[in-house]
């Protein structure tokens, strides 16, 4: 049996709940955004297997704007990282809890 | 060939996401990271998306994760000192990963997918053709992200320097 779009569709979704499980799990806040970047990489694996079983380009061209919006989103959130851990010395997100009281 | 390549590939991929959500030390969770973005790079090529393939490599696994390793270095993060889960939030997850997989297997099994055209025909694979669309039909939204690169670097500059209080201290 050959490997078809339900295989790729099948690693894509794993991934995608993996970086769920991260944003879900993780306390840490440098690794609940590498669990939003791996669930950006699902969504971009399956656009682009999507885009290979229907003989079109635009599913490529489309993964190539999510990259760089995706760089662009990274940049500007561990600079909101480094802010907040200036502010609050942590960056456990248990412990970000100005907004409590 | 080309199914032991997808079996192998896909194996790393999801076993190093798996080691990257895993792992208590945030250095060697970004070094997994890597690992996932060059599994996924490869996964690219499998279906000739060459381009993306490079550019993931470079994108990803060079300038993202090199920029997540800088931040790891430069907060203080004591490695090995993950607390445990939640179980609410375990269990959470567990039944969130179940409907995903439940959703995708009734989405996708029970209906006949299109077959897979032959490689030659397709059209993802050329760079010429690439540059093309970018260049025609997507025009627009490639200003438009330029554009953005350009407000995002302007909003780094902004968010990491050093505000000074005006007036009165505090």
């Amino acid at each position: 049996m050959s490997v078809g779009l339900e295989d790729y569709l099948a690693v894509s979704g794993l991934l995608f709940a993996i970086g769920f499980f991260g944003v879900l799990l993780r306390r840490n806040t440098l690794i609940i955004y590498m669990g939003l970047e791996l669930m950006l990489n699902a969504s971009t694996l399956a656009l682009v297997a999507f885009s290979r079983y229907n003989n079109t380009m635009d599913g490529n061209v489309f993964v190539f704007f999510i990259i760089t919006v995706a760089a662009a989103e990274v940049a500007v959130g561990l600079a909101i990282i480094v802010a907040l851990f200036r502010k609050r010395q942590t960056i456990q997100v248990d412990q970000h809890n100005a907004l409590r009281n | 060939m080309t199914d032991i390549l997808f079996y192998v590939f896909a194996t790393i991929t999801v076993a190093s996401a798996l080691l990257v959500v895993l792992n208590p030390n945030a250095v060697n969770a970004a070094v997994f990271l890597i690992v996932t973005f060059l599994g996924m790079a490869a996964l690219f090529v499998l279906l000739e998306a060459y381009f993306l393939a490079v550019l993931q490599v470079l994108v990803y696994a060079g300038a993202v994760v090199v920029l997540f390793l800088f931040i790891v270095m430069l907060l203080d993060v004591k490695g090995g000192r993950r607390r445990s889960f939640q179980p609410v939030t375990a269990v959470a997850s567990i039944l969130a990963l179940a409907l995903m997989v439940g959703a995708g297997v009734l989405a996708f099994s029970s209906r006949n997918l299109p077959p897979v055209e032959s490689p030659e025909q397709a059209s993802g694979s050329s760079l010429k053709a690439f540059g093309e669309q970018l260049f025609t039909t997507y025009l627009l939204p490639m200003q438009v992200t330029g554009f953005l690169l350009l407000v995002a670097m302007i909003g780094v500059i902004i968010l990491s320097k050093q505000v000074r209080p005006v007036g009165r201290g505090n």
